[in-house]
């Protein structure tokens, strides 16, 4: 084997990758053969380290030294000074939020520093294209051992006593499941890893799947061992054009050396996995829906029971289960159900992996025990909020979500407690709002999100999201009427107790919480026509301060409406008629004359 | 019928070819309608109606099946796109962070609508939901290729750059 005195790894994850890593990479490989490195200095190509906003990230080893943002320009500096010359670049270091301070090595990064990492242990760590880095931490150990030591019903009972719960959004036990599909007789079963991740804020199942995936496949093995299943579907989305290539590179490999197909491990088990691509409906991330896609069929949910355990793909028994949970169940086998149980809630044993987006500093993915505070979450791992704005809330949870209010900061985030206050844990996304986003505006987002991904199968989805859509609209316009708000409420408890499936009936969620946090905020668009956060442009109005404005005619060259006129060296007024509210003058004003009202 | 696509000659395959291609690659394996789909779809570039007929009559299925999953699935397109696909993602983070009015730019530069073609076939828009790089929001993605961090002032720059790529392929 050769040896390398540094291993530089570069992460080629969706975010880093459109940031600029292969010019990265492209220009390391030049300069080290350059200067004749290439058999010194081995530069590993990962998945994603979860800090997309730093990205593109570059981690030497074995020093640990963390490089951001770096650029094509930097890669030279990097080579002379740091691989020749031992001397860290200080220039790209990250250096917080604040200038003075640059941290050296990644594990003193506050991003990094509350976080407990189990699914995504690998990603940003390995070569997400060689099974021999995977298989290098403990790769198929778990299945080896399952194989050769476990029973199938040994295994159900430990992923039970780890109290592992799905992290597709429902929080459904796991072993349990895999017991009522264990328990279906069927000469056929089918593992169905759901790796559909509609949520919009959601990107941890993609990251697994290109920094991570034989973690997967081995989890789907296990599973069809435990239940008695030999093949397997993984359901990914089409817009995940990466991940689809690493799985199937994983997939190829895994055969070759005989951890898929006939025989594994020369235990008579026999397991094999075929990918199936949505094409963009976000019901198919709902399991009915998704079996009927992988059928070939129009993806419609269809009333359980009979649960997919029981009558699930081509009516067989079925499990399906989301790649973050899948990505747990290795770590649990290996480390034992206690260990997995010891981390954790009274009832939400592990971490989870949230989505880091929004009006926040440290955008990306985080992993974190179960119970940790959102303040630790925004504050700690995220860093605030930019430009010294507000937080407003946390939307947790997608389209079936709420929004959380500054006042529950520090509840602790478990699937009974988000339940407590009328939210939920989804699939992780987590999109901070500041005092610039109007709450309104953002549960008519989701109305219209969910009335546009309504199958249309049952009316109360199909006509009841667009009636809630319809006053939600109304009221952004400044159309709203006092009776509006009794109208939301009555629909939305019609909804969340007649709609087939679950998009139908959680998609209320996002108005009943706004609704009651966020109340102040709909009477104010009903009664006094206004916005509070100026975001809704029908009750927005642009105006210059006479007293500020230098006549300097900035703002009435940019108009795209030629809606402002005046005398240079006079102040300039705008002709609200003509006015569109895009807001141009207001960004190019140099005396912040121009505010919004 | 037999196919009625009338391939162009000179065309290196014809439409029926293709389609029978790829029904011949996926022949009995069970639920391969969407994977069949995806396959003509990017080879021909869209699925017009004669398209979906021959899907059907190769795969022994009525035209209403075919028709049904098609129209059922956003990326399933019956009208012919553009070379660059510009698609402006509206998922939450990306809304939360000003990625309508990137698009609302991109329709004003192009003189197009949300699920229009420019004149000259060379660029669609489209509005999607969630890329997976919220963590670099407000994105785009044309073709294959990411575009993050957004600023209204990139949106000239990007339809420049496209241009130039298919001036440059096309010399
Ligand atoms: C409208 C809708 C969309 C869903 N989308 C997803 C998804 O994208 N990914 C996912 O894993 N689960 C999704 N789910 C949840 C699945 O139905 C299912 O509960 C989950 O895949 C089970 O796996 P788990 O127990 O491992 O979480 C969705 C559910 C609904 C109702
Ligand atoms: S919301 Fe735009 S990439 Fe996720």
């Amino acid at each position: 084997m050769e040896f390398y005195r540094s291993h530089v790894l570069v992460c080629t994850g969706t975010g880093c990758a459109s940031s600029g890593a292969p010019q990265i990479i492209e220009q390391l490989k030049k300069e080290l053969k350059d200067k004749g490195l290439e058999k010194e200095i081995k530069i590993v190509e990962t998945g994603c380290f979860g800090f997309c906003e730093t990205g593109p990230i570059m981690v030497v080893y074995p020093e640990g030294t963390f490089y951001c943002r770096v650029k094509p320009d930097d890669v030279k500096e990097i080579v002379e000074e740091h691989f020749i010359k031992g001397r860290v670049v200080k220039r790209i270091l990250y250096s917080g939020n604040t200038d003075e301070v640059k941290v050296q090595e990644f594990e003193d990064i506050d991003f990094f520093k509350y976080q407990e990492r189990i699914a995504l242990t690998n990603s940003g760590q390995i070569n997400p294209e060689d099974i021999e880095e995977y298989i290098g931490n403990d790769g198929y150990f778990a299945l080896g051992k399952v194989l050769h030591e476990m029973t199938p019903l040994e295994v159900i009972e430990e992923v039970k006593n780890a109290g592992l719960r799905g992290r597709g959004g429902a929080g459904f036990p796991t072993g349990l499941k895999w017991q009522f599909a264990y328990n279906s007789q069927g000469d056929q079963k089918y593992v169905v890893c759901n790796a559909d991740e509609g949520d919009p804020g959601a990107f941890m199942d993609r990251s697994v799947l290109e920094g991570d995936p034989h973690s997967v496949l081995e989890a789907m093995a296990i599973a069809g061992y435990a239940i008695g299943a030999n093949q397997g579907y993984v359901y990914c989305r089409a817009e995940y054009p990466i991940a689809i290539e690493r799985l199937n590179i994983a997939i190829k490999q895994a055969r070759e050396r005989g951890l898929l197909g006939k025989n594994i491990f020369g235990k008579g088990f026999d397991f094999d996995i075929e990918i199936r691509l949505g094409a963009g409906a976000f019901v198919c991330g709902e399991e009915t829906a998704l079996l009927a896609s992988i059928e070939g069929k129009r993806g419609e949910p269809r009333p359980r029971p009979p649960f997919p355990a029981v009558e699930g793909l081509w009516k067989k028994p079925t499990i399906i289960n989301n790649v973050e949970t899948l990505a747990n169940v290795r770590h649990i086998i290996l480390k034992g159900a206690e260990w997995f149980a010891s981390i954790g809630t009274e009832n939400s044993k592990g971490t989870k992996v949230f989505a880091l987006a929004g009006k926040i500093n440290n955008t990306g993915l985080i992993e974190v025990p179960m119970g940790t505070t959102l303040r630790t979450i925004i504050y700690g791992i995220g860093g605030g909020i930019p430009d010294g704005k507000a937080f407003k809330a946390a939307q947790l949870g997608g389209p079936s979500g709420a929004c959380i209010p500054a006042e529950h900061l520090d509840l602790e985030l478990d699937y009974d407690k988000l339940k407590s206050i009328g939210a939920m844990m989804g699939s992780g996304g987590m999109i901070i709002l500041d005092e610039d986003n109007c709450m309104v505006d953002v549960a008519r987002f989701f109305l219209e999100f969910t009335q546009d991904e309504s199958c249309g199968k049952c009316p109360p989805c199909r006509i009841g999201t667009k009636r809630m859509l319809e006053i939600l609209t109304k009221i952004t316009e400044g159309r709203g009427e006092p009776e509006d708000i009794e109208n939301l409420e009555t629909l939305a408890s019609t909804i969340q107790n007649t709609a087939l499936c679950a998009l139908g009936q959680t998609a209320p969620n996002p108005v009943l919480s706004t609704l009651r946090y966020f109340r102040d905020e709909y009477e104010a668009h009903i009664n006094e026509k206004r916005c509070p956060a100026g975001v809704c442009k029908s009750l927005l109005s642009f105006v210059i301060d006479a007293d500020k404005c230098r006549g300097c005619g900035l703002c009435a060259r940019h108009c795209p409406a030629d809606a402002i006129s005046g005398k240079v060296k006079e102040p300039f007024v705008i002709d609200q008629d003509k006015c569109t509210k895009c807001g141009t003058c207001m960004e190019k004003c140099k005396f912040g004359a121009i505010s919004k009202k | 019928m037999s196919c009625q696509c009338q391939g162009k000659t000179g065309e290196k395959e014809s439409k029926c070819e293709i389609i029978d291609r790829v029904v011949d690659k996926y022949q009995g394996q069970e639920g391969s309608m969407i994977p069949v789909l995806h396959e003509v779809q990017q080879a021909i570039g869209y699925l017009p109606e004669d398209v979906q007929a021959y899907v059907a009559e190769k795969m022994g299925v009525p035209l209403s099946e075919v028709y049904g999953v098609v129209s059922f699935y956003a990326l399933f397109t019956t009208e012919p796109i553009g070379k660059y696909k510009i698609s402006i993602c509206l998922g939450t983070a990306c809304y939360v962070k000003g990625s309508g009015r990137i698009l609302e730019e991109f329709e004003k530069k192009l003189g197009i609508k949300v699920g229009e073609t420019t004149e000259d076939g060379l660029f669609t828009l489209e509005a999607c939901r969630c890329l997976g790089a919220c963590g670099l929001a407000p994105v785009l993605v044309v073709n294959e290729n990411v575009h993050g961090r957004l600023k209204i002032t990139d949106v000239p720059e990007i339809i420049e750059k496209y241009r130039a790529m298919s001036r440059e392929e096309a010399s």
